[in-house]
């Protein structure tokens, strides 16, 4: 007290780090603890949520269910098990079918119709709320009403192609299983429908970030139009067309909801457009007999990899020059 | 950060405070596009625009309107009517018994208002926590903080549907705690909360807030929670809005973890989602399709009011990494 009284004029500025040097380790403390407090909740929602469920995968599917309840040790058990049923590979390959698929019809197609919706000049709102309205839709809602256009009885589809005079398609339901299957085209367009509003908004938005001298620039050249699609649109939105089409693969690989509703929960005819994640389920809720969380686990580990070396091969293939 | 801030200022983050921004940007002056506006004003430019313009209206309005003109529609048939063949492109007879049939037989309001309720309660417990621990990894900075911040982004690069069976079996019997959740609404709110895009968004919103802000409060006195309530989250109101839409569209439009989590308990605690479907499997196409043109419209009516914060929320979601 009489210290501070009798120094020539404290100032405040003067007075704070002389307390900080005074108790160095409290406020840091004190910070941390305040820190810790703020970070604790999502921590644990982290934790119970996400890192351990991690972990559990990985043990799970090297574990074999004990009578009594409780896990064992069963090595390469689940692994050997899913290798040999036969529906593992159809899954696979059925979970491929889709992801060409979907990236023929759902990475091109958006790309075009942003070009397309960023030329026009008028009904511009219009077109973009359009475009975006079944992303919006509840899943189950868009899938029952194609379902209904499906339907090989009374469908809207099947309709249509009569009156077109062609044969009249199962659609969803239509046997077979070549590579490119009527059932798992009607699964890809229903899903397109569904989802291609995302993607369309966000190349339409980077469409608007290219300069326009490039395209002048480009047309003074003696560029056409689709010399200006090639040089310039394509080279300019490279970055968010890599971004785009690895998470695209990396989403339509994880295709569940489309199969699951349009089929009832079946998988179609003979299979042929079930997937990996509807096998995931299958094997962990649906299968007759007890429910093989451990087999599930292994095929979802699979999974896990292979999406994680392709995403990781994606991206040292497409490194620097960006 | 700066496209979003760029279509909607921090003080407007409603969609009736934003001013329209066709106004402030003439496209035709500023920036040309593909192709240039002198082409476009030629005579034949002009009329292949006209025929252009015309054929994407017309086929968009078809493709995209078209699906939903019937999922409105369908519902107003008769059952008689909805099976007939060939199907009827408009209700001969308007029936709005089978919307009224849909609504008691599926419980509709129950299966609404579970949804609202997961949605609001998950939207909720997001904010708090990854409110409070963006902030806390952007201006605290505890030890470990980085530690934190990069096992929650590495989840990033878990796709979500594989661990739903890892999820399921700990939700059943959450360890240290043994409780099983499956069935409670916590099962879908707490699990939201671990959404490492959410944490990165805010992360980086709050650290573009200039620092000195922050050392004002602080010099006056503030603690950290009235800086973070009275100061940051009035700035970060864009991204709060991007962060809140997107979080309950998550909810509305998930299906296969409430599946699991909440399935057999109909329509008591099922979600929109999984209760039409499961209806689905016995119940006449027709109810089918009214009840999900039902589950449809708070979504459509939800999109026409915040359609422009959702569409500036995609493009920050999209200039990810």
């Amino acid at each position: 007290m009489a210290d501070v009284a009798t120094a020539p004029k404290p100032l405040a500025r003067r007075r704070l780090p002389q307390r900080r040097r005074g108790s160095y380790l409290a406020p840091k403390l004190q910070r941390n603890v305040a820190a810790w407090g703020f970070l604790i909740g999502a921590v644990l929602c982290f934790s119970f949520f996400s890192w351990y469920p991690i972990v559990r995968e990985v043990i799970l599917s090297f574990q074999k269910p004990i009578y009594g309840g409780g896990y064992a040790w069963a090595g390469w058990f689940n692994y050997k098990l899913i290798f040999h049923d036969p529906t593992f590979w159809l899954a696979w390959r059925n979970t491929l079918e889709f992801t060409l698929l979907a990236l023929v019809v759902g990475f091109a197609v958006p790309f075009f119709v942003a070009i397309l919706l960023n030329e026009l000049r008028h009904a511009r709102g219009y077109l973009r709320v359009l475009v975006y309205l079944p992303v919006m839709l509840p899943p189950a809602s868009a899938l029952l009403l194609f379902a209904y256009f499906y339907n090989p009885q009374y469908g809207l589809f099947d309709d249509i192609l009569r009156i077109l005079h062609l044969p009249s398609s199962q659609w969803v339901f239509q046997p077979g299983s070549g590579f490119v299957s009527t059932a798992m085209i009607s699964v890809v367009i229903a899903s397109t429908w569904m989802n291609m509003g995302g993607a369309t908004l966000i190349y339409l938005a980077a469409l608007q970030n290219i300069p326009g001298e490039l395209y002048e620039a480009a047309e003074l050249e003696g560029a056409g139009l689709f010399r200006r699609i090639r040089h310039v649109t394509i080279p300019q939105t490279r970055l968010i067309l890599i971004m785009l089409l690895m998470l695209q693969v990396v989403a339509t690989m994880q295709m569940f909801v489309e199969s699951f509703v349009l089929t009832n929960g079946g998988g179609g005819v003979g299979n042929n457009t079930l997937s990996v994640v509807m096998l995931i389920y299958q094997y962990a809720f649906e299968l007759s007999g007890a429910s093989n969380y451990n087999a599930a686990s292994a095929l979802g580990v699979i999974l896990m990899l292979v999406l994680a070396v392709f995403s990781a091969g994606f991206l040292w293939a497409t490194r620097e020059r960006s | 950060m700066v496209r979003l801030a760029a279509s909607a200022s921090p003080r407007a983050w409603l969609p009736w405070q934003i001013r329209p921004t066709r106004k402030r940007v003439p496209r035709t002056t500023t920036t040309r596009t593909l192709i240039s506006s002198v082409q476009l004003n030629r005579a034949r430019g002009k009329i292949v625009y006209r025929i252009v313009l015309t054929l994407v209206i017309v086929a968009f309005t078809l493709i995209f309107i078209g699906p939903m003109y019937f999922l409105f529609t369908d519902g107003l048939k008769s059952t008689q009517e909805a099976i007939a063949t060939p199907p009827t492109l408009y209700p001969h007879h308007i029936y709005p018994g089978t919307y009224k049939a849909a609504f008691d037989r599926l419980d509709i309001a129950q299966l609404m208002w579970n949804t609202v309720y997961y949605a609001f309660g998950a939207l909720v417990f997001q904010l708090i926590f990854d409110v409070a621990a963006a902030y806390s990894l952007s201006a605290l900075r505890p030890v470990l903080g980085n530690v934190v911040l990069f096992a929650m982004l590495a989840t990033l690069m878990i796709p979500a549907a594989v661990l739903v069976v890892p999820q399921y079996v700990t939700m059943v019997d959450l360890p240290i705690l043994h409780v099983n959740l499956i069935g409670t609404p916590e099962a879908i709110w707490l699990p939201s909360v671990a959404n490492a895009f959410n944490i990165y968004l805010l992360k980086r919103f709050f650290d573009s807030i200039p620092r000195d802000y922050i050392d004002a409060a602080q010099v006056d006195g503030a603690s950290r929670t009235m800086i973070l309530l009275r100061i940051v989250l009035p700035i970060s109101r864009p991204i709060l809005a991007v962060v809140s839409i997107f979080g309950l569209v998550a909810v509305w439009k998930d299906f296969l973890w409430p599946l699991l989590a909440e399935y057999g308990y109909t329509p008591t605690r099922e979600t929109l989602n999984v209760g039409i479907w499961q209806a689905s499997q016995q119940t006449p196409q027709n109810l089918i399709i009214a009840a999900s043109a039902m589950a449809a419209i708070p979504t459509i009516v939800f999109f026409l009011i915040f359609q422009r914060n959702i569409m500036a929320g995609l493009t920050a979601g999209g200039i990810r990494g």
